[in-house]
């Protein structure tokens, strides 16, 4: 079982993330992460979507949205080609003692801190998958309080536009 | 020209060449019946006594002349009737388009009276749906959505209008032909079949020495008949048909060797399980035919041919693709090698092998009680009728042994509900069989137990003098389920005991249509023999034995070469 990811160009209007949503839920497949948002033409939107299952199951998920009417383009990312980003937001326990420490962490991670209190830090940080969690688990033994994470959101390297493809 | 929303909906129906809609009114589409009241001479509707009977009106309508159906209920409750002859449809992918209202745009979401969020709830089961909010989009989704219905895999849509959209007035123009086919291309994602997929299957064909062509639903949707008869004579291959497929293929033809799959011949499931090049055409590979997926046709190189992508290495891994319409791919096959010497492989072995499988299918119910049996009955239906008949079926054994003991040798005669197992489904889709075709005999075959759940159905068929004749195998009980409860469950028989009213002949009588109790064969010929030649409906309540069993059966997940009864 592995992770994929897919970049879905859909029409921009009520019902269709549900109906996306829905036919996942149908074919029994499962959904690890899902970021929604409208793309450089705001009559379509963007939904980047990750998957938990085999090439078998990935390839039944590729058709099967393709089949959706309201469904422009469907593309499974290969990672070495493609960029990818996510975005956490983590408040951290920091009594004064701690601060400075932190946010030498903070810094190194090229992260920013958004919050501060006598006792803790709201902490944003973009990145890989990767580098998110090598940096939560920095901080982990100074007591997390708070997390939110977004999914990934992803564009392929180079000039091609994933808009423009035409459909299966 | 300024219309209402409803006589949009009217006009736009007309352009789609609709003559006949079936439905039952309601609060939210009182404007929609006041305009269906004035175009009642162009517009035919029916009014049956549940909106469930409109729904399998609409699909029987739908796979007997090939014309998208059309159904019309209110919102709420008439809408949520509905949800089973939609499933129904979207099972065996048949071309209804389905219209709900809905409350007012600005009551909408408040748990307003007799509202339901239809569109959320019919979204799995259709090929799409949509609720319209403004009025200046009502013909263009209209003219979607029947595009959609129709075209690649068929399947039915969901308009949902809220009253006062169906109320509001806009600028409306009859759309040309040419702007009707821009959506045609909507519902279908296919590319024509390519030479080198052609000389692929070609190659595979001239190489096989046990071929067997497995025609699905797709043929009888794709109306691909001439091609694949064409098709299976140039290559010699005995033919097997799905349930969804019987007729396609005719079946008094020489090569046709039975139904496939789990209450399928003999000689078509070991066809399946021991050729070595399967060809499936529009065939979806579903459990009931395939058995154990592990299993299955292990020997074959398999082909599959289907207008839908997604159903491509879904269920079985296919060695070669094409994703076409059946008709165009056939067609090119045909000319590519009717130009030269084929060059085949001998296959006389293979052949007489399933030759002498086929005489097992000739085996008859045997009964114990002295009662008539189901294959007697089969048998002189297709004597007095030539096989020039629709039969519609309900689901259970009478389903099975129709597709068994009858052979449909004439495409789209079979309306039996086979994806989605709907008992009931025969009632509405005769009547809309009935309105289809008015010219010819239906025939709607029934156990009891389906029957008994849209029997309500019989004061709209006696109102329209649709002449149809329902053909009761009465067995006092809840026939398939009981024959699991035989084999699997120790004959412990939880609730399938029908041995209670109606008496159904009183029944019939009480709706004015004349019923027949059925004992001999002699009183089967002769009330059949009656009833066709009556021009009005009729109900034949035929007493067969309890303990009849469908034979063969392949057990649920077990490999199709199988038999749990022979």
């Amino acid at each position: 079982m592995a992770k994929y990811t897919l970049s879905v160009i859909v029409e921009n209007h009520a019902g269709v993330l549900s109906r996306v949503t829905g036919m996942f839920s149908r074919r029994g497949f499962n959904i690890d992460s899902l970021a929604v948002g409208v793309i450089e033409d705001p009559a379509f939107s963007r939904i980047t979507i990750v998957v938990d299952g085999d090439l078998r199951d990935v390839d039944q998920v590729e058709k099967q949205l393709g089949k959706l009417i309201e469904v422009k383009v469907v593309n499974v990312l290969q990672d070495d080609i493609t960029t990818v980003r996510e975005l956490m937001l983590i408040k951290v326990n920091a009594p004064v003692e701690k601060k400075a420490e932190i946010v030498q962490i903070v810094e190194i991670f090229r992260g920013k801190v958004v919050d501060v209190s006598p006792y803790s830090l709201t902490i944003e940080a973009t990145g890989t998958h990767d580098k998110l969690k090598a940096f939560y688990d920095m901080l982990v033994p100074y007591g997390i309080i708070e997390l939110a994470r977004t999914g990934p959101v992803a564009l392929q390297r180079g000039p091609n536009v994933l808009s423009n493809k035409r459909k299966r | 020209m300024l219309l209402t929303g409803s006589q949009i909906l009217m006009e736009c129906l007309l352009e789609q060449d609709v003559d006949t809609i079936f439905g039952y009114p309601g609060g939210s589409v009182l404007f929609i019946y006041d305009e269906i009241y004035k175009y009642s001479h162009k517009i035919h509707h029916i009014l049956t006594s549940h909106e469930q009977g409109a729904s399998h009106a609409a699909d029987g309508y739908a796979r007997s002349t090939g014309k998208p159906g059309v159904c019309i209920a209110t919102s709420g409750p008439g809408a949520t009737n509905l949800v089973t002859g939609i499933a129904t449809a979207y099972m065996d992918s048949s071309p209804v388009v389905f219209i709900t209202g809905n409350v007012a745009v600005d009551l909408i979401g408040k748990d307003s009276f007799q509202e339901a969020d239809i569109t959320g709830i019919t979204m799995p089961i259709t090929k799409y749906n949509c609720i319209v909010k403004d009025v200046t989009k009502l013909a263009e989704i209209v003219r979607k959505a029947f595009a959609i219905a129709k075209s690649g895999r068929p399947g039915p849509v969901l308009i949902d209008i809220p009253k006062d959209i169906s109320n509001t007035k806009t600028e409306y123009t009859k759309a040309t032909d040419k702007e009707l086919n821009q959506y045609n291309s909507l519902g279908a994602k296919t590319s024509p079949v390519s030479s080198e997929e052609v000389e692929t299957f070609k190659e595979m064909i001239v190489n096989a020495k046990k071929p067997y062509i497995l025609v699905g639903g797709g043929v009888t949707r794709g109306n691909a008949f001439e091609e694949t008869r064409k098709f299976a004579e140039m290559i010699k291959a005995p033919v097997g048909c799905t349930l969804m497929a019987l007729g396609s293929f005719p079946g008094n033809h020489i090569q046709f060797s039975g139904t496939v799959g789990m209450h399928g011949s003999k000689a078509s499931n070991l066809g399946m399980s021991e050729c070595d090049l399967l060809i499936s055409l529009g065939s979806r590979f579903s459990d009931r035919v395939i058995g154990d997926v592990r299993k299955f046709a292990r020997n074959a190189k398999v082909v599959h041919v289907d207008v839908d992508g997604a159903e491509i290495d879904k269920n079985v891994v296919s060695h070669h693709s094409i994703v076409d319409e059946i008709k165009n791919v056939l067609t090119k096959m045909i000319s590519a090698m009717q130009d030269c010497d084929l060059n085949m492989k001998p296959k006389e072995e293979w052949l007489a092998y399933i030759e002498s499988l086929k005489k097992h299918n000739q085996v008859q119910v045997t009964t114990h009680k002295g009662r008539i049996t189901a294959n007697e009955i089969f048998d002189d239906i297709y004597k007095a009728t030539k096989g020039d008949v629709f039969i519609v079926t309900d689901v259970g054994q009478h389903q099975m042994w129709a597709a068994k003991y009858f052979s449909f040798d004439f495409p789209k005669k079979l309306i039996t509900s086979g994806g989605f197992g709907t008992m009931g489904f025969g009632a509405g889709a005769a009547i809309g069989t009935q309105a289809g075709n008015p010219g010819s005999h239906v025939l709607h075959i029934a156990g009891d137990g389906s029957f008994r759940m849209n029997c309500n159905e019989l004061s709209t068929e006696e109102y329209y003098k649709l002449p149809i004749i329902t053909i009761i195998i009465n067995n006092g009980t809840l026939g398939m389920v009981r024959q699991w409860q035989t084999l699997f469950y120790e004959g412990r028989y939880s609730n399938t005991d029908l041995d209670r009213g109606p008496d159904f002949v009183k029944l019939a009588d009480a709706y004015g249509i004349k019923g027949y109790e059925i004992n001999t064969m002699e009183e089967f010929n002769e009330a059949l023999s009656e009833s066709l030649n009556s021009g009005k409906p009729a109900v034949l309540n035929c007493l067969i034995g309890m303990d009849d069993n469908v034979t063969p059966m392949v057990a649920s997940g077990k490999p199709i070469n199988q038999f749990v009864l022979d």
